[in-house]
């Protein structure tokens, strides 16, 4: 990762900022967390420990971590290390059952220049692990707490996009928001970030012109129509009615794949065009612009990959209240629908229902997004922040060994 | 609480009622029914938002809000249109002001 961004290089500001944590590396953080990052399923416990002794830090317990290899071993190591490289953590404490990997994602985020330690726990047991640890966790989070929050142009802002139990009025209302929103920010040097593979079938050929040129829209076609071949056809067992579109989505209104798809790439807007095709949890490698991300259209997993990749505020439109949150990004939910505002309220920050009913336009609709982003970064909780949504997610690519 | 946000002044201009239901696009056979408890018989107002433009229709039933109305007799084997683009396929006839979901309209996909 560049020392200095694109966007820090550029003279020209834009009327937008917000205050975030400059780290180490030149990257902004929204939040400031001190984490307890698991290597394994094995080190949850260790992990919860510390974090129950150290009041005010994190621990992202996770299934995974034993006997992956190949595709499915990387992926997991680029999550983890992904994870803790995010501007929006401080310091991370590693805690794994042995040394090796334990070292493997210190290493990883130790080139973000952030401060990083690591635990192993065989030859020590649990009890000497969480002493150990808990002292680090302890000087780290004092550290952190006294870290300022600076001036930063909204440029060093990436935003990434991904909507949840969408239904008819997400395509309407909520996810053209965001695309009024990226639209928007995107031209101010932003990067933003798309992805749900399997989600955008019947609107695949609407995504490909999207790309910024031939090149970068053939391999966008290669992604989908592996995800098709690999997952969808190689396992399918019917038409997935029920699992995309989801038994929610269907109540909302939502009849097919086309249906749901040609709504849900409502969120790139009308303008922008995206620069590159990222795997799942790749860090963007081609300067400020809208990217694509190769990931599964769950929520929990989609966001948690696009945090790896990092993102630092999450903007998710939802119709019938998908209700998730990320424990190191905060999830800015966007709702249209009028019956879900109404009985779910504690989970929806922005209300664009009035576009329904023609009160309010896209484009007002689009500044109020923004106004909530910058709010956002600025330090107002989300909903699912206040309800304590911390959903860390790995995906998995097939049975480990 | 979430945030709230009124028409700004530069928005107004057009006085056009609150809508039965939305059109994305005027090649579309479909519409989304967008307010709660529309019973039967309703003199429907709606609105495609690509032109503004408002049409009328009848709700031949009760439609939940979300889901979709029919804007023309469909018949099984005709392609369902929304957003301009193909949604699927009818596998059953539905007249004008039913409802088109899962019990007549299926993917052509997957």
């Amino acid at each position: 990762m560049p020392a200095k961004s694109p966007a820090r290089r550029a003279k020209a500001k834009s009327n937008l900022s917000f205050r975030g944590w400059r780290r180490e590396n030149g990257r902004v953080g929204v939040r400031n967390h001190v984490i307890i990052l698991p290597l394994d399923d094995l080190s949850n416990a260790a992990s919860e420990a510390v974090a129950n002794n150290i009041k005010g830090t994190l621990a992202l317990p996770h299934a995974y971590g034993r006997l992956q290899f190949g595709a499915d071993l990387d992926l997991h190591f680029r999550t983890l290390i992904g994870t803790g490289a995010n501007p929006n953590v401080a310091a991370v404490i590693v805690i794994g059952i042995e040394d090796g990997w334990t070292k493997r994602v210190v290493d990883g985020i130790a080139k973000t220049g952030k401060p990083v330690v690591g635990f192993g726990i065989e030859g020590h047991g649990d009890i000497a692990t969480i002493a150990k640890a808990s002292h680090k966790a302890k000087d780290f989070l004092q550290w952190a707490s006294e870290l300022e929050r600076e001036e930063c142009d909204v440029a060093e802002l990436w935003v990434s996009t991904k909507c949840g139990e969408s239904d008819t009025t997400t395509g309407l209302a909520s996810c053209p928001t965001v695309g009024n929103m990226y639209d928007k920010l995107i031209p101010k040097g932003i990067y933003g970030c798309f992805g749900e593979t399997s989600e955008i079938t019947g609107a695949e050929h609407i995504a490909k012109s999207r790309a910024i040129n031939a090149k970068i829209g053939d391999k966008w076609m290669r992604t989908f129509a592996a995800y098709q071949s690999e997952v969808i056809e190689a396992h399918k067992v019917d038409d997935l009615s029920e699992s995309q579109p989801t038994k929610g989505n269907i109540a909302g209104g939502l009849t097919t794949i086309e249906e749901k798809a040609l709504g849900n790439l409502e969120k790139i807007g009308r303008k922008c065009r995206y620069i590159e095709v990222l795997a799942p949890a790749e860090t963007p490698n081609a300067g400020p612009g809208l990217y694509y991300m190769d990931t599964s259209s769950a929520a929990a997993e989609c966001v948690t990959l696009m945090a790896a990749g990092g993102y630092a505020v999450h903007t998710f439109p939802t119709g019938q209240g998908n209700i998730i949150g990320n424990p190191i990004v905060p999830v800015i939910k966007i709702s249209g629908n009028p019956k879900t505002v109404r009985t779910m309220p504690e989970h929806i920050d922005v209300d664009v229902s009035g576009i329904l009913r023609r009160e309010l336009t896209l484009e007002t609709a689009g500044d109020a997004l923004i106004e909530m982003v910058l709010r956002t970064a600025n330090g107002r909780l989300t909903a699912a922040e206040t309800l304590g949504h911390r959903e860390f997610v790995m995906t998995k690519l097939y049975r480990s060994a | 609480m979430a945030t709230k946000h009124r028409r700004k002044s530069s928005d107004k201009g057009k006085s056009v009622p609150s809508p039965h239901f939305l059109v994305h696009s005027p090649k579309d056979n479909v519409g989304v029914i967008v307010v709660e408890n529309l019973s039967a018989g309703t003199d429907m107002v709606g609105v495609i938002t690509e032109t503004d433009k408002t049409i009328k229709l009848v709700a031949k039933e009760s439609i939940p809000i979300g889901h979709k109305v029919a804007l023309k007799a469909l018949k099984a084997g005709d392609t369902v249109i929304k957003y301009g683009e193909d949604i699927g396929k009818m596998i059953a006839d539905v007249g004008t002001g039913k409802h088109v979901h899962v019990l007549n309209l299926k993917t052509k996909r997957w």
